[in-house]
Order: C-alpha cells, then structure tokens, then sequence
C-alpha cells in the first residue's frame, strides 16, 4: 500500500504542476502539450483507481483527439503568442481572487466533514471495473443515453461543418 | 491507504486552476483549454466517487465515459467557432470579440 502512495503522491504532483506551468506558459504550443500531459498523468491516477477503461479512453480521446485538433487550430491560427491586450487591467487579479475564493469552499467542505470522506478502499477482486463489465453495463441499462451520446456526437460534427464553412457569397 | 479526500482535493485544485485559466486568458483558445482541464477535474471526482463509495455500481464509469463525449463535442463546437470568429475578425483575443457589445 505504500507504493500505492508514493506512485498517488507523485502523480498529483505532476499533475497540479504541469496544470499550473500550462497556465503559465506565454507560448499557446507549450501549454497545449503541458495540458497533454496533465491528461495523461490522470489516466494514470484512473488506473491506480482500477478504472483501465476510462483511463485508455482519457489517452485516446482527451490526449490524442481532442489535444490534437487543439493544436491544428493553434497552429491554423497562428495564435502562438497572444500580447497581452492594455484592454482589462483588472482582469488578472479578480481571476485570482475568484480562484481563490472557490479554492477556500472546496477546502471548507473537503475539511469540515471529514466523516464521509474518510471512507476505506475495498479491496478489488478479479476483473473488477474491467472493459468487459463497462460495456456489458453501456449496452444493458444505459443503451438510451449511450444513443442519445451518439446523437450529440453526430450533432455535434454537423455543427462543427457547418460553422467552419465558407460562405459562397462571401468568397467571391 | 489513499483516502478519497485526497482524490477530491487534487481534482478540486486542478478545477480551481482551471477556472482561473478560463478567467484570465485572453486567447479564446487558451479559455477552451481552461474549460477541458475543469471537465477533467470532474472526471476525476466521477471515477473516484465510484471506486470508493459505489464500486458494485459500474454505472459510475459509464457516466464518466459520457462526460468525455460531451468533453469531446464541446471541445469540437469551440474551436469551430474559433475558426468561424477568426475567419470574419481575424483574431482570437476575446477582449477583440465585442459584436454583441451595444
């Protein structure tokens, strides 16, 4: 169980500093592969969770399509360095403060009932939360939503189409 | 033993360095990210929550795996709009984007 934590430790440290350093890099590039690898730092933490599906679909979808039309864009635009605009001067500290604020609430309900949440790990048995039993459990009692996903998907695309076409009238 | 309040509290910091992303980039395409690193945060509360408090239910990480098809026709229907904004102002800084101003 120690290892459990050295590797829980480590992976929460990679994570928060990768989230913080994409913040902080100028360059749009740097913090599109920072956020990549805050994502994949979090597949890990899902494994340690015993769920190696939803970690497999954080690297495929999150870290490889989703970060991947990410770039295309940045790179599409050209938006690599964005000066910082004199628009909003007080733009940077009421973010800031905000953060924080939501910080102290999440502290205040993380820490004042601890009762709850100090709640024991059972121990897994064999093929628990495995690919298998998710899709067996996708297909038996949640067909409706999984089909209502597939529909916002194919919205979802259609919609992406049809904003990113170009006018005819406005070509000419 | 890792607690589950130890899983809460790293999702609740990267929610929280998330929304001071969305908050405090000016590049559009720097807030969509914001947004992708809050919706990961959630996530990561999803999963947790089901290992810990309903591990007979797998219905937890069919939940999350719903969450990541929203995430992904989010992320999709955002950075169209980029494009479309880019294409007829030719920037993405937000402050710029003001046609609903007055």
């Amino acid at each position: 169980m120690t290892t459990d934590l050295i590797i829980f430790l480590g992976l929460g440290f990679v994570a928060l500093a990768t989230a913080i350093s994409m913040l902080a890099s100028r360059n749009a590039i740097y913090s599109a592969l920072f956020l990549v690898m805050n994502f994949i730092t979090v597949a890990v933490l899902y494994l340690l969770l015993n769920a190696a599906f939803i970690a497999l679909v954080q690297v495929t979808v999150y870290a490889g399509a989703i970060m991947v039309l990410f770039l295309f864009v940045i790179m599409l635009l050209g938006a690599e360095h964005v000066e910082a605009s004199p628009g909003l001067p007080w733009q940077g500290p009421v973010a800031v403060l905000l953060g924080l604020i939501l910080a102290g609430e999440f502290g205040l309900l993380l820490f004042g009932r601890e009762g709850t949440l100090a709640q024991d790990l059972q121990t897994a048995v064999e093929g628990f939360g495995s690919p298998a039993s998710v899709g067996l459990e996708l297909f038996r009692n949640y067909l409706i939503p999984f089909e209502i996903t597939s529909v916002l998907l194919l919205v979802a695309m259609v919609g992406a189409i049809v904003l990113t076409r170009r006018e005819r009238k406005e070509s000419r | 033993m890792i607690p589950l309040s130890w899983y809460l509290i790293v999702a609740a910091a990267i929610f929280c360095i998330g929304i001071y992303g969305v908050l405090a980039r000016k590049n559009a395409v720097g807030i969509l990210m914001g947004i992708e690193l809050m919706l990961n945060a959630v996530i990561l509360n999803l999963v947790a929550f089901w290992r810990y408090l309903t591990p007979s239910l797998i219905g937890g990480q069919a939940f999350a795996v719903i969450v990541f098809a929203v995430a992904a026709s989010e992320a999709a229907v955002g950075l169209a709009l980029i494009i479309s904004i880019y294409r007829r102002h030719s920037t993405v800084v937000a402050d710029e984007i003001n046609m609903l101003k007055w």
